[in-house]
């Protein structure tokens, strides 16, 4: 592995852990989609930081750019309160209207630098190798390794430092406020760090892939963790991990690193999506087919329990009686049996002892309605299970 | 005040200064008092020019119809909503002054349950406000928060997530996280929605308990049937404040149809 390769894979991997962090509360705060708005929206700001700056690597177009990410939360914030149109409209709206004009005064004005919507939507992580920092004569390293790594340490050194306050205000804006912890300021240094972190991942890897990069990660972590600091580190996990491996595939079919990164997100996130252990879409057939038979079990037993005479209780004519197919009488039988809930003696079928109890102790519950009668059962049972 | 001054004192002339006691029951101290009150959404008043005292250490309903306001009144107290007139205050002073005072349990409909979390770390919110910015909750604040869930009856399911949790134990982690803050004045919105019978009363008796201990507790309520067992003071609401005043004295037909619009009777009247 060349050292221009090993700075890539860096350079890849900060921007992931950059992005992970905003990308899980912007996806806690059902925010996703204006990361989208503020990755496209800051291009007239990068744009204008480039006529006044003529460096693309300047922190004052950082700046610039990221305020403009920030206008465009205003400006969406401010269209959804008139109350004419919901938010995902408010978005629709707003960012194609500041990116067309990014784009129209890269077109009129900007042709001979190196800006163009190529590189912008796409990012040019390939060449973020040649790019140099030079400090005093000295080659000490990619820009954009530099500049995401600055990103990066105030990202992580304010997440420690707000961590509670970020969680009380994603989670409750209302007792937020009422403790004395703005919402509104704690909303805006979010969404300023979210610009801040795109505009400097931006560059490295282009405006798709840093949408990509907040919000599949937190999701894939969302569904397997219910703790946060478990879902910010699985999600940081998962950044850096498709950030390398996308690499190596892009490496592999000599494709865009950028695309491949995304496309590996893509799979990360099918693959906990089918899954993941309680939440993944395997865990959930399974657990409803489960509920499916319990539910059958109980009103077998409860049929039993309301039945004493013999031929409603013939193994035989259970099919016709509660009118059920052969093979789910038979599946629900064993099930029974297995459990010890029933007797079959001389083809008639009759409650255990410990079925009745099973049996009265689950009506009370349906009945009333109460957790606590039935906290040792739930080990047992899906039914009962929120 | 009765509720036909009530009724004519839309004049903010007409107020009452505030050494004059609200009312004979109040132990005299004023816990919140608000004046001329008036907050809009979208510049449409849906509160307009609430004068209400509440005295320490009173059980209140705030009672009114849907859209009566009985949420957003809370929220302006609690500065969560900015009013366009008017002023809230909190033992004489400001409420931004007097945070510390007053703990806060929202509508259990107004956060995400799926919300990465268990309850333990819900309850510890509470403790939030008294550590201020930055600072981390301890060992303190674990303890604290441990104690308010058994007080709910809730501990065993300390390391639950909150998902799991049914409406009524959700309900019982949002009074423990106020318990938590250990305030003198407690604003609940709808405690009760949806929640069990066990888990009703098992609420109602920390409130109780809360007022014994001198506690001021203001809770919006739904169910006018239970008003007279479970609280000893009432404010009929609906836009504008109809009465306030011991359930006693007002809580009667004549309030209850200014209130509602509809002929009113209250089986459960004594």
């Amino acid at each position: 592995m060349s050292n221009a390769q090993f700075e890539i894979q860096l350079i890849a991997s900060l921007v992931a852990i950059a992005c992970a962090i905003p990308g899980t509360f912007l996806v806690l705060r059902k925010m996703a989609m204006i990361s989208d708005a503020i990755s496209h929206a800051i291009l007239p700001g990068l744009v204008i930081g480039f006529f006044i700056t003529q460096d693309l690597n300047s922190p004052l177009l950082i700046l610039l750019a990221a305020l403009t990410g920030v206008v465009t939360v205003i400006l969406v914030e401010r269209i959804q309160k008139t109350g004419l149109v919901k938010e995902d409209t408010a978005i629709g709206l707003v960012f194609p209207a500041l990116f067309s004009i990014g784009v129209i005064m890269i077109a009129k004005n900007a042709n001979d630098v190196h800006l163009d919507v190529d590189a912008v939507l796409l990012g040019e992580l390939a060449f973020a190798p040649f790019d140099r920092l030079i400090v005093a004569g000295i080659n000490i390293g990619p820009k954009s390794l530099w500049i995401i790594g600055t990103i990066l340490t105030i990202t992580v050194g304010l997440l420690i430092a707000f961590f509670k306050e970020l969680k009380v205000s994603t989670f409750d804006a209302g007792l937020s406020a009422s403790l004395g912890f703005s919402p509104v300021v704690i909303h805006y240094g979010l969404m300023t760090m979210a610009s801040i972190t795109t505009v400097g991942a931006f560059d490295a890897v282009g405006a798709i892939l840093v949408v990509a990069l907040m919000i599949a990660p937190a999701a894939c972590a969302y569904l397997l963790t219910t703790d946060l600091k478990k879902m910010l580190g699985l999600a940081i996990v998962f950044g850096v991990f498709a950030a390398v491996s996308g690499y190596w595939v892009a490496h592999w079919l000599d494709a865009s690193i950028a695309g491949s990164i995304t496309t590996m997100l893509g799979v990360v996130f099918l693959i906990v999506y089918l899954f993941a252990p309680n939440k993944g879409l395997i865990a959930v057939m399974y657990r409803e087919k489960q509920q499916r038979i319990e539910v059958s079990l109980l009103t077998f037993l409860l049929h039993l329990k309301n039945h004493n005479e013999k031929e409603e209780r013939h193994v035989n004519h259970l099919n016709e009686h509660i009118n059920w197919q052969k093979v789910k009488s038979k599946t629900v039988l064993d099930l029974a049996l297995k459990n010890n809930m029933i007797l079959i003696d001389d083809k008639i079928v009759a409650l255990t002892d410990k079925g009745d109890e099973f049996t009265s102790k689950a009506i009370d519950y349906i009945i009333t309605n109460e957790d606590a009668q039935i906290e040792d059962m739930k080990e047992d049972f899906f039914l009962f299970r929120g | 005040m009765n509720s036909r001054d009530t009724m004519i004192n839309t004049n903010p002339s007409n107020e009452i200064p505030a050494s004059q006691s609200v009312d004979e029951a109040g132990a005299g101290i004023l816990a919140v008092k608000v004046d001329d009150l008036t907050v809009a959404y979208n510049y449409k008043p849906v509160l307009w020019d609430i004068d209400l005292e509440i005295p320490e250490g009173v059980l209140m309903a705030i009672v009114g119809p849907n859209g009566a306001g009985k949420s957003t009144l809370i929220k302006a107290i609690l500065g969560i909503l900015k009013p366009i007139a008017g002023s809230v205050s909190i033992y004489g002073k400001p409420y931004h002054k007097q945070r510390s005072l007053v703990a806060y349990v929202p509508q259990k409909g107004s956060v995400d349950w799926d919300f990465p979390t268990v309850a333990l770390d819900v309850v510890m919110m509470g403790t939030y406000g008294s550590l201020g910015w930055i600072k981390r909750p301890g060992v303190k604040e674990k303890k604290a928060a441990l104690e308010a869930l058994e007080k709910v009856g809730m501990l065993p399911f300390k390391n639950r997530q909150i998902s799991q949790l049914s409406g009524g134990q959700q309900q019982r982690i949002f009074l423990a996280r106020a318990l938590v803050q250990d305030a003198s004045i407690y604003f609940m919105d709808e405690p009760f929605q949806g929640v069990d019978a066990t888990t009703e009363i098992a609420i109602i008796n920390i409130l109780k308990e809360l007022r014994k201990a001198g506690k001021t507790v203001v809770v919006v309520h739904h169910d006018l049937q239970t008003v007279p067992e479970y609280f000893d003071w009432v404010t009929f609401l609906n836009v504008k404040k109809i009465a306030t005043g011991p359930v006693k004295d007002i809580f009667n037909d004549d309030n209850l149809t200014k209130t509602y619009g509809i002929n009113y009777k209250v089986s459960v009247q004594k």
